[in-house]
């Protein structure tokens, strides 16, 4: 087994003529927190969209290079991409339940993948929101709107929906960026919780938060603008906030651009 | 100051519009209430017209007028409904649905009679279905359709699209996400379409009148021929029997009113259900 969870072997990605990211390698560590840092428009979401290949959802892309996951290139023909978002989740910038039950929201990733029986689906549902720090708050109206919700509630029930399909990464785009200071430090806390279990990639403008929760940090930047972005450093999140190697980086985490 | 001339203004023509249209509204149903309601028995409702002055009640017209509104409900519904999930979801932005697209919108603007004429010639003669609640619903649906089909593919254009990146993004397929995320997220709206279509489909004359034929008898298979509460007022009213036509507007109008209650309500209960 390879002490990666998930590996970038010079990966490029084009939304039609236009280059985004170029040559970007990166090897996330198992049971690791990962944070990926830039200015805005550099490419971080579609960087971390590539690792699932939902960058092919939202857009036409052209993708490039290798992303290694358990032994085999998830851009590779054999490649199946149910399995694939299954074992490496998603949760979005803002919080998307659907206009659903809390339950079925939660169950839905089972649900799809054939699972009916209802025992199973509670115990799973239970499992997922407790380990999403939710279960308290919810447990009495499962069987309510998830739309009723707070916004930082709703985040949690994104991470418990992706949680309960029990994925080895979990890819966080912005989580916290809707929600309030009270809600962003539960969601860190939970992340913090996470990280036993699972592997974490989350891209953040916050530094103090990169700084806080994250093992690792990437930077990602254009050499000039309408260039595409590369990886300008990546290490220990104490090395590039406290000695980068990289005078963009120490510019960029410093708050002088960006 | 002049901003709250402006404001002061805009809010009195505001007003004025509204009182003008619910007036108006009123006056309508007023006219039909006054004039229907006198002569009205319960009688009217579960009898059968008789005689060269067509006294007696409109039995076989309500029956005629459900099955045929039934007809075109299950015929739009799923047709509608489905061609709008292709648009939308599957088929993507070419030529080909750039034409259906005009197509539809074009026809949505044809008059029911040029439907009715069509029918006639297809339905009627050319595939020989005679007058009959078949070819009269045939002739609805072909008339309610692109409305349908555009509304419902805009009620699934307007599904967030984090719905669908949470839900493919969670493994699930593009039909599961289709039928269960994007269709339930939609279905208010598409539900509002299909009752007024078929509200449409129910008020209508002319569309029906070469297709469903006249014949005052009580249909009871689709390819019998009815007589709609619409063309019997129709029939009423151009010979003369302004009395027995306000009774029928009053049933007509009693149905149309349920239709637009049913709606409400449905809007009601979806919102309960999703969204707090
Ligand atoms: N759907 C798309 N179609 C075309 N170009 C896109 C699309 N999405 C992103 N891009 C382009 O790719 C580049 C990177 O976008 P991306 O969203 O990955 O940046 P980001 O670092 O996540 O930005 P932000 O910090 O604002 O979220 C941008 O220049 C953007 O214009
Ligand atoms: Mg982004």
């Amino acid at each position: 087994m390879s002490e990666y969870a998930i590996e970038l072997r010079n990966v490029s990605v084009a939304y039609g003529d236009c280059q985004c990211l170029a040559d970007v390698s990166l090897a996330i560590p198992i049971n690791s927190v990962v944070a990926l840092i830039g200015p805005s428009g550099c490419g971080k979401s579609t960087l971390i969209r590539s690792m699932n290949r939902t960058n092919e959802l939202v857009a036409k892309t052209v993708t490039t290079g290798e992303v290694n996951f358990g032994g085999r290139d998830v851009y590779g023909s054999r490649m199946d991409l149910r399995e694939l978002r299954e074992r490496i989740g998603m949760v979005f910038q803002r919080p998307n339940p659907f206009p659903k039950s809390i339950f079925d929201n939660v169950a839905w990733g089972l649900r799809s993948n054939g699972i009916r029986g209802r025992k199973r689906l509670e115990e799973a549902v239970e499992r997922s929101l407790r380990a999403a720090a939710l279960w308290d708050a919810v447990s009495s109206k499962l069987d309510q709107p998830a739309l009723g919700l707070s916004g930082g509630q709703q985040q949690r029930l994104c991470i418990a929906r992706a949680l309960a399909v029990e994925p080895e990464i979990l890819l966080m785009d912005e989580p916290c960026s809707a929600l309030d200071p009270i809600a962003t430090q539960r969601i860190e806390d939970l992340i913090d919780e996470l990280k036993e279990r699972y592997t974490i990639v989350i891209v953040t403008h916050n530094m103090q938060q990169a700084a806080r929760i994250a093992d690792f940090t990437a930077f990602l930047m254009a050499e000039q603008p309408h260039e595409p972005s590369r990886i300008v450093e990546f290490g220990r999140s104490v090395e590039i906030f406290t000695r980068p190697g990289d005078e963009r980086t120490e510019a960029y985490v410093t708050g002088r651009f960006g | 100051m002049t901003r709250r001339v402006a404001d002061w203004t805009a809010r009195a023509a505001a007003w004025a519009v509204a009182g003008a249209s619910i007036a108006v509204l009123l006056v309508i149903i007023g006219q039909i209430v006054i004039r229907g309601l006198p002569g009205f028995r319960l009688s009217f409702l579960v009898t059968a017209p008789h005689g060269i002055k067509m006294e007696g009640g409109v039995f076989p017209m309500i029956v005629a007028s459900s099955f045929l509104t039934l007809l075109t409900l299950l015929i739009v519904g799923p047709v509608g409904i489905g061609a709008a999930v292709y648009l939308a979801e599957f088929a993507g932005d070419n030529r080909l649905t750039r034409l259906v697209r005009f197509a539809a919108d074009t026809l949505a603007g044809v008059p029911s009679i040029v439907f009715g004429l069509f029918g006639l010639a297809f339905f009627v003669y050319f595939l020989q279905m005679g007058y009959s609640i078949l070819a009269g619903a045939l002739t609805l649906s072909m008339m309610v359709l692109p409305t349908m089909l555009r509304v419902s593919e805009e009620a699934i254009r307007a599904v967030p699209a984090s719905y669908r990146e949470g839900s493919l993004g969670l493994g699930a397929t593009r039909w599961q996400t289709t039928l269960r995320v994007v269709l339930p997220a939609a279905m208010p709206a598409m539900a509002t379409a299909l009752i007024l279509s078929v509200g449409r489909a129910f008020g209508e004359t002319a569309a029906v009148l070469y297709t469903a034929g006249m014949t005052p008898s009580t249909p009871l298979l689709p390819l019998e021929g009815g007589r709609t509460l619409t063309v019997h007022l129709y029939l009423l009213a151009t010979t003369g029997y302004i009395d027995p036509a306000y009774r029928v507007a009053l049933v007509l109008l009693a149905v149309i009113l349920s239709f637009n209650l049913l709606a409400g309500w449905l809007m009601a209960r979806f919102r309960r259900r999703f969204v707090a």
